[in-house]
């Protein structure tokens, strides 16, 4: 033993424990996507998910015509109430923890917000992609059911670029709504903003554009809606139709969603 | 150890925290005291990042509680026991505080006996829990993370006397293993019963601070005779003011061993003298917050 290896005896009590281990964001992830789905209103809005997408689809088996069993159709219809329901989860999975006040703990346990809403969204566009998906399997299972019992040839009318398109329709949907949320903080507020735009505005809109010609150049410029149903068509595939889902995205979510992400940071959690 | 520098924190036009400089030493129940609105509740926010400070720090073990990579590790945290989701039930919120944590599951399990909720009263939603129920769940997820530092807004709110006497155990406990707990409450009894060190604070300023026994030291004795009039007057003689309450007691900033010596001397018989702990706390509490009352209790 040399006197060099003595320790140094300047021990300003050193933490004792220093070895945790920051939280990795892909376990901030799961636990989001777990915190979505074990609220009472979440399980039930996943439930209506499951129960309405097979009715909507099973309505078209039983009113549709023979010339409208078409996978296009069946796809549509059974995505119809998930691209209700999902703008809902995603501001409820934000708003919850202001309106529940489960923020108070959710941000003791993690400090850093932008982490927390950052989990967010991730999981919020993975339940997103997720029903999609689901509405994809459903719409091919009613398609060959329904063509076997109409006793016409399967159509299987979705190009992989439509199919993306329906993608996007139902993400912007849901970034739509985690926007609400962000910005409002308020589950009842935002979801009554969430049925005032997408159910009010387009008429106001529509209604505008009519009787005021310098404003129907304008209106699929800043009216979501327009574009939203644009891409659900798969009818996106002009660069200036590109451009309108650009500039309604950015009207609607892109600033929105920054102004609120930075107030949310400073904003007091009680 | 937590350790608060010159806090401040401002809203427009009013200060609910004002140059606040503390220390909740480890192997002690410090314990925070004010009345309503006096600025406890948004220390303890600030403490633990819900609300950003107007200006100075606060620290646990020397770190900014923002900076902790795993907070609920090295912190254990009951603000507000009602702030839970309704809808969720009491293992699912515990659930997932331990996932955040990356604790295993059986600590759930633990924890729910720990705080002594019975199996069926954790699968109910919290919606449907008492106060009682939700401060014990509130303490499950605090201690959940095995913290060395607790930090509890009045823990002890709701719950039953059999509750309160756990809760008492349970912090006194874990201040004896060296960890440190700082609580704060109304009930002065209870703080009176398990704080080691104590801060007043009222109007967002601390108004005093130090351990238990310094401060009602400074709360005197108290003194009864079968004729208090003729002892207050003795005491008077002898140049130790006094005052006489209502019920016959009287109280005096001299120490017991002074008073006594007094009495003996005029001859009067005691019928009761002691240091004025029992009332101690209370009477400390209200003269040093007297500005701040709202009900302008005279000091």
């Amino acid at each position: 033993m040399t006197a060099t290896t003595v320790p140094a005896i300047t021990t300003e009590a050193e933490p004792v424990r220093r070895t945790a281990r920051p939280i990795p964001t892909t376990r901030l992830v799961t636990v989001e996507l777990r915190k979505m789905f074990t609220t009472r209103s979440g399980f039930w809005m996943l439930v209506s998910v499951g129960i309405l997408t097979p009715i909507s689809a099973g309505s078209l088996l039983v009113f549709g015509l023979d010339s409208e069993v078409t996978y296009q159709n069946f796809v549509r219809a059974s995505g119809f109430p998930m691209s209700v329901i999902l703008p809902i989860i995603a501001i409820l999975a934000v708003t919850s923890e202001w309106s529940q006040r489960g923020g108070l703990t959710t941000f003791t346990l993690v400090p850093s917000r932008g982490r927390v809403i950052g989990a967010k969204a991730i999981s919020t566009l993975l339940v997103g992609l997720g029903a999609v998906a689901l509405a994809f399997a459903v719409g091919a299972l009613g398609n060959v059911v329904g063509s076997a019992l109409a006793g016409v040839d399967t159509v299987w009318d979705i190009s992989l670029f439509m199919a993306l398109q329906v993608v996007l329709y139902n993400l912007v949907g849901v970034a739509f709504g985690f926007t609400l949320g962000v910005v409002l903080r308020n589950s009842a507020a935002a979801i009554v903003g969430y049925f005032i735009v997408s159910l009010v505005l387009p008429g106001i809109l529509g209604l505008l554009a009519q009787v005021r010609s310098w404003f129907e150049d304008l209106q699929p410029w800043i009216d979501g809606n327009y574009t939203q149903v644009a891409l659900l068509e798969g009818a996106t595939n002009t660069g200036r139709e590109w451009a309108l889902l650009g500039s309604t995205t950015t009207i609607w979510i892109v600033v929105p969603l920054v102004v609120g992400l930075l107030s949310l940071r400073r904003s007091e959690v009680k | 150890m937590i350790t608060v520098e010159s806090l401040t924190r401002r809203y427009a036009g009013f200060t609910a925290v004002d140059n606040v400089s503390f220390t909740a030493e480890p192997g002690r129940v410090t314990g925070f005291l004010g009345p309503n609105g006096a600025g406890k509740s948004t220390t303890m926010r600030v403490m633990v990042g819900l609300t950003a400070p107007t200006s100075g720090s606060a620290t646990i073990d020397g770190v900014r509680f923002a900076d902790l990579p795993n907070p609920g590790l090295e912190v254990g945290v009951l603000l507000d026991a009602s702030a839970q989701h309704a809808g969720r039930t009491g293992r699912e919120i515990l659930t997932i505080a331990s996932d955040t944590m990356g604790l295993p599951r059986t600590r759930v399990e633990e924890m729910i006996e720990l705080v002594s909720l019975t199996p069926t009263e954790a699968k109910r939603r919290v919606r449907n829990y008492s106060l009682g129920m939700r401060q014990r769940l509130g303490i499950a997820t605090a201690l959940l993370g095995d913290p060395k530092v607790l930090i509890l807004d009045e823990p002890a709110n709701g719950l039953d006397p059999a509750g309160i006497r756990w809760m008492r155990d349970l912090l006194t406990g874990f201040a004896s293993q060296g960890g440190t707990v700082l609580l704060s409450s109304h009930l002065l009894h209870e703080i009176e019963v398990i704080a080691d060190d104590l801060v007043v604070i009222g109007n967002g300023k601390i108004v005093a601070s130090g351990s238990k026994e310094e401060l009602l030291a400074a709360a005197g004795t108290l003194a009864r005779s079968t004729t208090p009039r003729d002892l207050a007057h003795a005491l008077e003689q002898a140049g130790i003011p006094s005052t006489l309450a209502g019920d016959g007691s009287l109280r005096t900033d001299a120490d017991p061993a002074r008073v006594g010596e007094v009495a003996l001397t005029a001859g009067i018989a005691l019928t009761e003298l002691r240091s004025a702990e029992g009332a101690g706390l209370e009477d400390m509490f209200l003269s040093l917050t007297a500005d701040t009352q709202r009900e302008g209790v005279a000091a």
